[in-house]
């Protein structure tokens, strides 16, 4: 077996060794899924009773949002995880054994891509029950998931780098929710962001965030015609600014989070 | 017989902590060592090192003929851990655990699956096998960790504190499956802080303390250093300290030593100088209020050896 093949291998293993855990611990599957459904309800009935989007419906708008949201949600399990194997010393036991040594992140990041799938799938259908409608074609529609999920495989890698830096579960999960509140509600995720103060808005435009959830807007069907798009690049072109920022975030990140293993393990 | 395990001058410093300071071990093929130090003597560093998790500042290791910084991707194929915490998935179950272990050893699923199996049910788990490891005992996940870390059939194995944190019932169970293990010829490198456990399991012992190697032998060896046991006992009055005392003499392995009504007397064979020792007072008619055998502990050892108790090494290594 060459260091590829073993990579994927032990990959596939310490993928569904994460993914069995993630079933079997409520709690995160209850932070994971059940929240965003909760947000879709929420929001949904709560903030669409009292904004208004002009030309298309408030929970129409906000789906894309809540998908971007959930997913960003879903990357903390990544930190999470691999923080708690850290300190229980299973990553100690994965580096005695003659295993590839990249099957620990790729193991990670591969099961939490799998719970994003099957959040997304859940927050579709939810967003399906409320009234969310794909206005575009098969191939649009498929982008706009392909987006997403490559966005919360990006968003995993950044907190995986965390949750390495920071290696205690406790200081992970205080971290992590203060990186992502403000992340995913610093943008365009609830509200149209036009509306929103000069500087917040500047913010807003450039949130790597907003990009997503614009392009996801677009590739749904879920924009409004008569709102115009912000006049910043990002915004104008949000699909592409999209693939720019996972690109981008995966290019600083997977170098770095190896990085930090290195250094966490070798205390 | 050729060594399973060769430390030569190990040194591993975390900042301005040393943790080895020239630490130097050799295990013959088929025996068992244990490694005897308290907290922060450097114990756990040199398993890691000699596992593959830490790399040496300096000195040199080879471990089944591997070295253990050139070599680590292959030797990892020749050796079993299980560290000083069971590190083993509470979620999933004994069988799930040990069959992941497997795979990572490149088993292949089937033979992953059966391995795990026959090491749950050596190691009385088979009715758990199939239960989340969350439901588990102390002892029961003890168990577990040491069945994966024998998944692969290792000639080499490191246990890092086996025992710490057990009830004493567990913890004799563990012994149990421990000598069992070593009998069928495996080389067993195994730290500890309790004497009693190197005695009970290891061929021979080194004392470690401040990352380096202070004293080794049998635990036989380790104990006359230490004087041996010792026979304590209390009486009434000064009378009888005096009478005890000369008494006793004859059957002591050293000089009986008196400490107000408080008598220390050093024997070879504890139990069987007990009896004798009663019976002796018995005939000269003194009243003994209190009395048992000591055994030497590591604090003893660790007095003898290097002056300072296990406490203090323990407080210097936070």
């Amino acid at each position: 077996m060459n260091a590829v093949q073993m990579a994927v291998t032990d990959g596939v293993t310490v993928a569904k060794r994460n993914s069995i855990k993630i079933l079997r611990s409520m709690d995160l599957l209850g932070s994971i899924v059940f929240m965003p459904v909760m947000f879709v309800l929420l929001f949904g009935f709560v903030f669409g009773s009292v904004i208004d989007i002009p030309g298309i419906s408030y929970r129409e708008f906000m789906l894309p949002g809540i998908f971007t949201l959930a997913v960003a949600m879903g990357s903390i399990v990544t930190g999470y995880g691999l923080t708690d194997d850290l300190q229980k010393g299973i990553i100690d036991r994965f580096r005695s054994l003659p295993m590839s040594p990249a099957a620990v992140l790729i193991g990670r990041t591969t099961a939490d891509l799998i719970l994003n799938v099957t959040s997304l799938l859940i927050m579709g259908i939810v967003g399906l029950l409320v009234g969310w409608r794909i206005h575009t074609g098969v191939f649009e529609a498929l982008g706009g998931v392909l987006l997403l999920l490559a966005f919360a495989y990006a968003l995993s890698w950044v907190m995986g780098t965390l949750g390495l830096a920071v290696r205690k579960p406790e200081v992970f999960n205080n971290v992590a929710s203060v990186a992502i509140f403000p992340l995913t509600f610093l943008a365009n995720t609830f509200v149209d962001s036009a509306r929103l103060p000069t500087p917040l808005r500047a913010i807003a435009d450039w949130n790597p965030v907003s990009a997503i959830t614009q392009a996801a807007r677009e590739l749904f069907g879920n924009t409004s015609a008569v709102m115009p798009v912000h006049d910043v690049w990002p915004m104008q072109h949000a699909v592409l600014a999209s693939v720019l920022w996972i690109v981008v975030l995966l290019a600083v990140f997977v170098p770095l989070s190896v990085r930090c293993y290195k250094k966490a393990t070798s205390h | 017989m050729s060594d399973a395990i060769v430390a030569e001058g190990l040194v591993k410093k975390y900042g301005k902590v040393t943790a080895l300071d020239g630490m130097s071990l050799r295990v013959p093929e088929g025996t068992v060592l244990g490694v005897l130090g308290p907290n922060g003597a450097g114990k756990t560093t040199t398993v890691q090192i000699l596992t593959t998790l830490q790399q040496p500042d300096a000195g040199r290791a080879t471990v089944a003929g591997f070295d253990v910084v050139k070599d680590a991707p292959e030797l990892r194929s020749h050796i079993g851990a299980s560290g000083q915490y069971a590190a083993v998935d509470l979620e999933l179950t004994g069988a799930e655990n040990l069959e992941m272990v497997g795979r990572l050893y490149h088993l292949g699923t089937k033979r992953a699956k059966a391995r795990g199996r026959e090491l749950l049910a050596r190691f009385s788990l088979g009715d758990a096998a199939d239960r989340p490891v969350k439901g588990y005992s102390g002892g029961m996940r003890r168990r577990l960790d040491l069945a994966g870390a024998l998944v692969a059939n290792p000639p080499v194995l490191f246990l890092d504190e086996p025992t710490t944190g057990l009830d004493p019932r567990a913890r004799t169970e563990l012994w149990d499956v421990i000598t069992e293990l070593v009998a069928g010829g495996t080389t067993l490198l195994l730290t500890t802080q309790y004497l009693e456990e190197a005695d009970r399991l290891a061929d021979s012992i080194a004392v470690i303390d401040h990352g380096r190697v202070i004293a080794r032998g049998t635990a036989d060896e380790l104990k006359d250093l230490v004087g041996g046991e010792r026979i304590e006992l209390t009486v009434g009055t000064h009378d009888d300290v005096v009478v005890a005392q000369r008494a006793l003499a004859r059957l002591a392995s050293g000089e009986p030593q008196a400490e107000g009504f408080r008598l220390t007397v050093p024997v070879t064979h504890g139990a069987k100088a007990l009896t004798e020792a009663l019976a002796l007072l018995a005939v000269d008619g003194v009243e003994v209020r209190d009395v048992g055998v000591r055994r030497p502990t590591l604090d003893d050892v660790f007095l003898t050896l290097t002056g300072h108790d296990v406490t203090e090494t323990a407080k210097e290594a936070v």
